[in-house]
């Protein structure tokens, strides 16, 4: 049996008295996966994909790359797991260096993980990978970043990731400072870098939305613990937890016949912590009852591809906490191609 | 009879002196704001609307200049004040809430003498009392507890952040605001509290709004009638129900089949191309070279708005020959 693409056990990242993550337990299946990551700032989604990334050592708990703990991996193995993994970050203003041509942010990775071995490959591995994301090689090489849009430059850093082959990107915010009429474009081609080459994606956002438009399954985190889990169209489409109810009701939807109800919402998130042993989210919570305030939920599984954590659902609680496996069952296979040509071409 | 505008705005010009030649950030923008209207002005970043709302205040600073254009505010000419009138008018007829309300407190005061210092510039100094209440009421009234006033901006949340601001823009109860994408650095349900307080506010005072944004989905949520800019120009303006649901001009609707829902998952289309740099001007409409439907006129002449139903305005070379827009479908990205 395929070992998981990504499997984290009990992941746990404190800094100082803050837990920024709860003792994660989860997996992503080596299936070609889009997985969105959704959650308000503080929800521990950003430290999450540090953690995946390998970037931060967790203060607890093993990550785990096709079986191999990122931690105790040979110098090989992370030299591997660093270019099967990669990343794509918010800010495309601030990644790159303004003295350097763009082809340098392209040509340097290639260099490392020694992926071409003559110039015209190098070239050719470029061009392609610059197609993919809808930029005409000639507009875009040589020119310095200033001289790209916002748009243009993210596209360049998708590209950079996808010129590497990886089997996983994992991309923060990627679309969030992209103008509108862009930001469509941009998750259109990152759907079809998954189907068409393969390639997992773990999408990290707070927009509902596209997590929506783009993803299979998407995991809620608050406060650094799983809220609810399951299928975009469950979760989203008609969401369990109080949590998960309040941020979709709560998504401005462009629709003047749709608007948000006028009734009056909680606390401040950000004067929300945590003041018991019980529930994160009880301070906010429109249906907080007296044990949510002194016992923390276990998750359960209310429905079929759902998982949640909120004493709403009586539910028996489910053995081991990994979400996502608990939501995956076997009958959603994906229509994913098989990896094999990628090996080939990398 | 119908009442005086809010703000009426005439061909306002705002150019900013680049190396590479004039750039006309706001290029002839006209739109007039009724008295407790809600109006959402939206464009993708260098469309010129952050320029427009501060052309608004005559708050444009070196290298944009306005160089042209009337911004009536009930019966007075924002263009022809004195900056001693100017001061006056500011804040007491027309205030904004800037964004990154983040960085528009002084970091170093307390929130009652920031309060205060509004106060006082208009009214001159008040009794303590007096002053104490009303800054409480400001507090109450954007939903904070009256204690913030003392607090200092950082042990604040940027939603706390965001609606001290705005009782600092409401203080002096003006006619007309402006708020520039007051939720942009916000989370979802923080951006809906802080937009229903501004919503609160502006039926309380029975103001007029300007909200300046990127996103159609908050403009839906909170206005009445929406304005789309596109390289400077305000491209087209309508009822909000009208605007996304029957909009006329081609930009208008791709933006908005560019949004993504969650009704039903979709190909996500974006709009292929990008704007043109405001130094290097296509000949006529500036969206031709992105247009499906582009023909001969379009880089002829610059369309100008036209009625194209009731209140409904837009600047394209279709109308009047068009009775509505067909279906579109984007070309093929380059």
């Amino acid at each position: 049996m395929t070992p998981p693409l990504i499997e984290l056990r009990g992941v746990l990242q404190t800094y100082g008295a803050f837990t920024a993550l709860d003792r994660l337990q989860m997996t992503l299946p080596d299936t070609a996966a889009m997985l969105a990551i959704a959650g308000e700032s503080g929800s521990g989604k950003t430290t999450l994909a540090r953690i995946m990334l390998g970037f931060i050592q967790p203060t607890e708990g093993q990550v785990l790359y096709r079986g191999r703990d990122i931690a105790t991996m040979s110098r090989a193995e992370r030299f591997t797991f660093g270019r099967e993994v990669q990343p794509i970050f918010q800010d495309p203003f601030n990644v790159f260096n303004p003295f350097y041509r763009v082809d340098h942010v392209l040509k340097t990775p290639l260099r490392k993980f020694g992926l071409a071995s003559t110039q015209a490959e190098a070239q050719r591995i470029i061009e392609d990978a610059l197609s993919r994301v809808g930029l005409r090689p000639k507009d875009t090489l040589g020119r310095f970043p200033h001289e790209l849009s916002g748009g243009q430059r993210q596209r360049i850093m998708v590209a950079r990731a996808v010129l590497l082959r990886p089997r996983l990107i994992i991309a923060d915010e990627p679309v969030s400072m992209v103008d509108a009429s862009l930001r469509a474009t941009i998750l259109d081609e990152i759907r079809d870098l998954n189907r068409d080459l393969g390639i997992a994606f773990v999408y990290i956002t707070h927009d509902l939305t596209t997590a929506f438009q783009l993803c299979d399954d998407i995991v809620v985190l608050y406060q650094g613990r799983v809220a609810e889990a399951g299928a975009v169209e469950n979760v989203i489409g008609a969401p369990q937890h109080p949590y998960s109810r309040l941020l979709v009701s709560s998504i401005p939807l462009p629709d003047p016949s749709r608007r948000w109800g006028d009734d009056d919402l909680q606390a401040d998130p950000a004067q929300s912590a945590r003041t018991s042993a019980g529930c994160r989210f009880a301070p906010r919570c429109p249906q907080a009852m007296d044990r949510c305030w002194s016992t923390d939920p276990a998750m359960t599984r209310p429905l079929q591809h759902r998982v949640m954590a909120c004493h709403l659902d009586a539910s028996a609680p489910l053995e081991g906490t990994d979400i996502v496996s608990a939501f995956s069952e076997p009958d959603r296979a994906r229509s994913a191609p098989p990896r094999g040509q990628q090996g080939t071409k990398a | 009879m119908m009442a005086d505008p809010a703000l009426r705005v005439q061909d306002l010009v705002v150019q900013y002196d680049t190396a590479s030649g004039p750039a006309r950030a706001v290029d002839r923008v006209s739109f007039t704001l009724r008295q407790g209207e809600r109006l959402g002005l939206i464009g993708e970043s260098g469309s010129g609307k952050t320029t427009m709302g501060t052309a608004l205040m005559r708050l444009t600073r070196a290298p944009g200049r306005i160089v042209g254009g009337s911004v009536m505010l009930g019966g007075t000419d924002v263009m022809t004040l004195s900056q001693r009138e100017l001061r006056a008018v500011r804040l007491r007829d027309i205030a904004m809430i800037p964004q990154g309300a983040m960085s528009s407190l002084n970091p170093v005061l307390r929130i009652r003498v920031q309060i205060e210092d509004a106060i006082h510039a208009h009214e001159g100094r008040l009794p303590k009392a007096e002053m104490a209440a009303r800054i409480a009421a400001l507090l109450t009234r954007v939903g904070l507890d009256p204690a913030v006033a003392d607090r200092f901006p950082h042990e604040l949340s940027g939603g706390m952040k965001q609606r001290t601001v705005m009782a600092i823009a409401t203080s002096l109860s003006p006619k007309v605001i402006v708020a520039d994408e007051p939720t942009s650095a916000l989370d979802v349900v923080v951006q809906r509290q802080v937009m229903q307080t501004l919503g609160r506010l502006q039926s309380g005072l029975g103001a007029a709004v300007v909200l300046i944004g990127h996103d159609m989905g908050l403009m839906a949520q909170f206005a009445d009638t929406v304005g789309v800019m596109y390289a400077g120009r305000l491209v087209e303006i309508g009822p909000v129900a009208q605007m996304i649901g029957a909009p006329r001009h081609p930009y208008t609707r791709l933006l908005i089949d560019s949004l993504p829902g969650i009704d039903a998952k979709r190909r996500l289309t974006g709009i292929p191309g990008l704007p043109p740099r405001l130094t290097d001007m296509p000949p006529g409409c500036a969206f031709a070279p992105r247009c499906p439907l582009v023909n001969a006129s379009c880089t002829a002449s610059v369309p100008v708005l036209q009625t194209v139903a009731q209140d409904h305005h837009a600047a394209c070379h279709l109308y009047p020959g068009l009775a509505a827009l067909p279906p579109l479908t984007t070309r093929a990205a380059p």
